[in-house]
């Protein structure tokens, strides 16, 4: 079995099944592109994954020391730490809170020092805070943040915003990322270096990362395998290749041939 | 490690620096008997408004309860002190009043703490009403309508500085924690929060325990100070009162909410002779303050030790440097 399986996945809002019957897996440290017409389900399945949202139907697992662990109805904060890690599409950073708070907080939950030791501050709590600072500077500096650090993350620009949410969801130290939308509303500079990052961190930290993505040039660079999502199903699945020639996600996207 | 001790340090320096201050002002006269109320007013009102901004400030909910929890102190502390009319009872009569705070306001935090904004005020408010009327309808215990009087007076400034003081450090101190960080985090972006693995029922739960428990310490020595409570002490327009030194003094502002309950407290005081004027330039103050200032007084803004170190340092560096230049000119 994979590292991550998604089984006959369905997700009903009333009468609309945002997401039906979909099947997947996710292998370790590949990148995997999941792409669609707007309004296909994409960011819906993310957040059936990530545990916002509660599956209708199916099953989805995740391995965790050999075995297959079901993650269905689990709260997202568990979800979180059994290491599913994500961005939003719609920028969602702690704003009011400074850069290296927003690492500090993903990264907490993990590390929390007892209630009592932080009240007294006891030794305890200044070399596990001191430590903590020490991971969030170093994971800043990777993403060239380390000057931003003291700054609130509202105050950031719009791309060092998309950078730091990367950076937040990494610092849970996930198995999967799933980046939602990390290149909307870049110019091609800033994509350009968002294609090598992404290479970069599935490099260096060894996961596996899915993404969604409108911008077709990043999807088919990056990308090792593909979904395609059109009304909630999965309408085709292969290599980058394949998927450029795939009839049907060219009809998905630009309208079946007219016949009259 | 060393650095850190050292603004520890100075914290302790600057509790010690006000205490001495007050204790100057009662010994030259300042402070009489009679405005001795509002220096214990302050102490009480800081309690409240502390453990109140951790609610609404900082986990971001918005909970307008406070009061029923400070009645539960304050009815814990004076049946126990008038039972054993000594220092031991008072203090057992504010440890019994903290567990059960504690335990209502867990018991009603988890269901209720799912709901938002307006829904959550609503349904606090509810509950501090609730406690209020189940105090009404105690029978002797409470003695009613008519409330307890003859509580005997335990507290002093001294003690409601200490309970201040300790009240301020747990509260800072929790706030300046991993622990607080995720509760800012709740208050920010709760989807976000939850995604990044914060558990929110848990940590919005505690701030509300915190926030409870604080409150019933303030009203344990609210009734201890004024030996006679009844149950519309404790009523909508009590909670309504803390909400405005937090409101005043910056939501989410440890800083401002100082500030707010001592300016307030000292307004409260000048006003005393206005008569019904009071009343006005009392909200009158609260109108301008929130035309101009709509973050509160402080906003967000925080003192910080170690800031204020630093700015000292450089002055004396840039005089330094000035003097040399006197020198050599």
């Amino acid at each position: 079995m994979s590292l991550l399986n998604v089984k006959n996945l369905t997700k009903n809002f009333g009468g609309l099944a945002a997401v039906s019957n979909v099947t997947m897996t996710f292998e370790p440290n590949e990148l995997v592109g999941l792409i669609g017409p707007n309004g296909a389900g994409k960011t819906t399945l993310f957040n059936l994954l990530t545990g916002v949202y509660e599956p209708s139907e199916g099953l989805i697992t995740i391995e965790r020391s050999g075995k297959q662990q079901t993650i269905n109805g689990l709260k997202p904060y568990k979800i979180a730490d059994l290491g599913l890690g994500r961005t939003f599409q719609n920028i969602r950073l702690f704003k009011d809170l400074t850069v290296l708070d927003n690492v500090l907080i993903a990264m907490n939950s993990k590390n929390s020092e007892s209630f009592l030791s932080s009240i007294l501050r006891l030794p305890d709590f200044y070399k596990k805070e001191a430590q903590l600072q020490a991971q969030a500077a170093e994971l800043l500096a990777i993403f060239n943040l380390q000057d931003q650090a003291l700054a609130l993350a509202k105050n950031l620009s719009y791309g060092q915003q998309r950078r730091l949410e990367i950076v937040r969801a990494l610092a849970t130290k996930p198995k999967v990322l799933f980046l939602d939308e990390p290149a909307a509303g870049m110019n091609p500079q800033e994509t350009q270096e968002l294609t090598q990052l992404i290479r970069k961190i599935q490099k260096d930290f060894k996961l596996t990362i899915v993404l969604i993505e409108h911008d077709m040039s990043l999807v088919m660079d990056v990308c090792q395998r593909i979904y395609v999502l059109e009304y909630g199903r999965l309408i085709a699945h292969g290599l980058p290749d394949e998927i450029k020639n795939n009839p049907q996600v060219i009809e998905a996207y630009l309208g079946g041939e007219l016949t009259c | 490690m060393k650095k850190n001790l050292k603004y520890n340090a100075l914290w302790l320096l600057f509790a010690v620096v006000i205490y001495g201050l007050i204790y100057l002002l009662y010994f030259t006269g300042v402070i009489t008997p009679f405005t001795e109320y509002t220096l214990i007013m302050i102490g009480i009102n800081i309690i409240l408004a502390l453990g109140l901004n951790l609610i609404i400030g900082f986990a971001g909910q918005f909970s307008l309860g406070h009061a029923g929890f400070m009645a539960i102190g304050a009815y814990s502390a004076s049946i126990l002190s008038i039972k054993f009319p000594t220092m031991g009872g008072f203090f057992l009569g504010i440890l019994v009043g903290m567990v059960i705070a504690g335990i209502i306001a867990l018991v009603v935090g988890l269901p209720t703490l799912r709901l938002k904004g307006d829904y959550l005020a609503i349904a606090t408010l509810g509950i501090s009403e609730i406690i209020r009327i189940v105090i009404i309808n105690m029978g002797t215990l409470t003695n009613g309508p008519a409330g307890l009087f003859g509580i005997p007076p335990m507290v002093n400034w001294p003690l409601i500085f200490g309970f201040v003081a300790v009240v301020s450090l747990v509260i800072i101190n929790y706030i300046r924690s991993g622990a607080g960080r995720a509760t800012q985090a709740i208050r920010e972006d709760e989807i976000a929060a939850e995604s990044m693995g914060v558990n929110t029922t848990k940590y919005k739960v505690i701030a509300f325990i915190i926030g409870a428990v604080t409150a019933s310490v303030a009203g344990a020595l609210y009734a201890s100070y004024i030996q006679t409570i009844t149950p519309k002490d404790f009523g909508f327009m009590k909670s309504i009162d803390i909400l405005i030194i937090v409101v005043f003094g910056g939501i989410g502002s440890v800083s401002g909410t100082f500030v707010a309950a001592i300016v307030l407290g000292i307004l409260n005081m000048l006003l005393q002779d206005a008569g019904a004027l009071r009343m006005i330039i009392y909200a009158l103050a609260l109108i301008v303050i929130m035309i101009y200032k709509p973050g509160g007084l402080l906003g967000t803004w925080e003192f910080s030790m170690k800031g204020f170190v630093t700015r000292v340092n450089k002055k004396e560096e840039t005089a330094d440097v000035s003097t040399k230049r006197e020198k050599s000119n």
